[in-house]
């Protein structure tokens, strides 16, 4: 059987060309993580080959946060995440499931008000002066509000509405259920992995959120994290001069990006076998 | 009103008779719990989207901070801030920037996901090939500002690991993220490693749609596995290929504002300042907004145009569009 081994060595060429994607996808962050927890005088010596560190130290997360805004920002970026994120479920859904009843008078008036946005937008300025018009530089609100429904989402958890089956809604009706409490009660509970998958996407669009902190905030005492994590990042960029101690270190560095990534990288792998579903309905239904 | 038996009740619709007779405006009354929920998303629909949309206008007029929007007077001529534009050494260069790097991602960046789904769909080790997932699809998540922080780990003039490598070696240390000669393949990079793995899920749910009879026929007949992935798996996904080609390619002017704004530096302006960047500079940083408004809508003009084009396209040639 000369197909049998060839197919062996088809199955080990594919497995080697797999394990070398998943190397190049997490070995740089590891390589960071290494670096983070190396001390200082270490990497020096070695000129940063410490992709296994001899010895560990957390001293630069500890000077990461007694000398820099890392814990202020922490907190903005905390709120921003949590109370954005359900602020932005909630309207989201509110707005999906009227769209998802196909009898719904008026359904394509607003179905075009949503798709609309997706194919034309105002663009960075007018959107800024319309934000600076209602009242929100320098307010958490700033990065909450402007981006509160997305479209795309909308139409990824009015799908996922769409599927259930329609007797659902019928004998729901016929006991009189109101359509507030048909949607708490009844579709929500079902629509569970949608409301995951879209969940995680502004969660992360939350925690990630650096456009629109360096756009509408002036008070550097509201930047969230990634803000912050790029200034310590730029610091050193710039060549200072006068080496004082607060140039943060490439270890101090490197602990802020391991530091803004974190929440990311441990919450994912948990949710990852639902969102790869909304995602696909999300791409092609569009 | 609180019963909770829904679900115990067989689907019996009352009233098909009486909703004939219902005029319009009861139609409407009926309803109104579903308008009740549209509120608040319009609002903010009206408020966020549309108004912006509607404030493009100070592209044509000569914005003044203290008069707003509306107070505003008209540019004169009407078109003053477009010709100012067009007239400027900017034009043909952010043009060019922005097109050749949409280029260059789409390009090199194509390609790989698909080749890592047929390879995931090839593996047979199924805790492998989730593995290999779970890890490839990670830096999707990651924000620009950590990927910058990781970019400066290995390709920092000063302490990169590949530039000790290179003065180990005998080299001279390259400056990769300032030099305009590599500042585009340091973007095109880095684009095609965050997004390989999540790129791939899209073909990969397109391979599990193909019939496995063709397989077992093709198995039969003695092909191997090379064989079935040219004459099967590629034919099999092609419509999906040429449709996220075509969606791509409606997606020209959008060259990754994020990723350049985070990456960027005055050295590598020549090669990397896109519409967008420009934009946001000229608005933002030097409060021009009636001219950055101008190449805003240009901007967006352009893309709705391809947008339009590239969906009619897809219809075409790629069995279905986006809408």
């Amino acid at each position: 059987m000369v197909r049998k081994g060839e197919d062996r060595l088809f199955q080990t060429v594919t497995m080697l060309i797999l394990a070398l994607v998943g190397l190049v996808s997490v070995v740089p962050l590891l390589y960071v993580f290494s670096v983070s927890l190396t001390p200082f005088a270490e990497v020096l010596r070695h000129g940063g080959y410490v992709l296994i560190p001899k010895e560990i130290t957390f001293h630069a997360y500890k000077k990461l946060f007694e000398s820099s805004g890392i814990p202020r920002a922490l907190g903005v970026t905390v709120y921003i995440t949590v109370v954005g994120t359900m602020i932005n479920l909630l309207l989201t859904t509110l707005v999906a499931y009227p769209l998802s009843r196909k009898k719904l008078p008026g359904r394509n008036i607003f179905l075009m008000m949503v798709v609309l946005t997706i194919l034309f937008s105002g663009g960075i300025i007018p959107t800024y002066l319309i934000v600076k018009a209602t009242g929100l530089i320098d307010s958490l609100w700033a990065l909450i509000l402007p981006g509160a429904v997305n479209s795309f989402n909308v139409l990824i958890i009015k799908s996922f509405f769409e599927q259930l089956p329609e007797e659902l809604f019928e004998s729901a009706r016929i006991d009189g259920a109101r359509e507030f409490r048909i949607l708490f009660t009844l579709v929500i509970p079902l629509s569970v992995p949608a409301m995951i998958t879209v969940g995680l996407f502004y969660a992360v669009g939350h925690w990630n959120s650096f456009f629109s902190a360096i756009m509408y905030m002036t008070d550097r005492s509201l930047y969230p994290l990634q803000v912050v994590v790029r200034e310590i990042l730029m610091l050193s960029q710039q060549q200072v001069e006068n080496v004082e101690e607060q140039v943060p270190t490439v270890t101090m560095q490197m602990a802020a990006v391991i530091f803004a990534s974190l929440p990311i990288l441990v919450v994912y792998p948990f949710l990852q076998k639902h969102f790869t579903k909304g995602m696909l309905l999300g791409s092609i239904k569009g | 009103m609180s019963s909770n038996s829904w679900s115990a009740e067989p689907a019996v619709q009352p009233g098909a008779g009486i909703k004939k007779k219902q005029t319009f405006w009861k139609t409407i009354w009926s309803h109104k719990e579903f308008y009740l929920m549209l509120l608040p998303g319009v609002i903010y629909y009206i408020i966020y989207k549309y108004a912006p949309m509607y404030g493009m206008v100070i592209a044509f007029k000569d914005y003044d901070m203290s008069e707003g929007i509306l107070g505003s007077p008209w540019a004169d001529p009407w078109f003053k801030y477009f010709q100012q534009f067009y007239e400027s050494p900017y034009f043909s260069q952010l043009l060019t920037n922005t097109i050749l790097i949409s280029v260059y991602k789409l390009a090199f960046g194509m390609l790989p996901p698909i080749l890592l789904a047929i390879l995931l769909n090839e593996c047979r080790v199924r805790w492998f090939k989730s593995l290999v997932q779970t890890l490839s699809y990670m830096p999707h998540f990651l924000s620009w500002i950590i990927i910058y922080g990781i970019l400066l780990m290995f390709f920092s003039q000063d302490s990169g690991i590949i530039n000790r490598w290179i003065i180990d070696a005998g080299g001279k240390a390259i400056p990769f993220l300032s030099s305009t000669e590599w500042f585009r393949t340091m973007l095109v990079g880095s684009e095609i490693w965050q997004n390989l793995g999540w790129g791939a899920i899209i073909y990969l749910a397109a391979i599990a749609g193909i019939d496995p009879t063709l397989y077992e026929a093709a198995r039969v007949d003695g092909a191997s596995r090379m064989q079935m992935i040219w004459h099967i798996t590629l034919p099999g996904i092609r419509s999906v290929i040429i449709l996220l080609l075509i969606l791509r390619l409606g997606h020209m002017m959008d060259a990754g504002f994020e990723q350049i704004y985070v990456l960027y530096n005055v050295y590598v302006y020549p090669v990397a300042d896109i519409l967008d960047t420009w934009v946001f500079r000229t608005g933002l940083e030097q409060w021009n907004y009636s001219l950055a408004s101008a190449v805003g809508l240009f901007k967006s003009l352009i893309g709705l145009v391809l947008v339009l084009l590239s969906n009619a396209m897809a219809k075409r040639w790629g069995d279905s569009g986006i809408w």
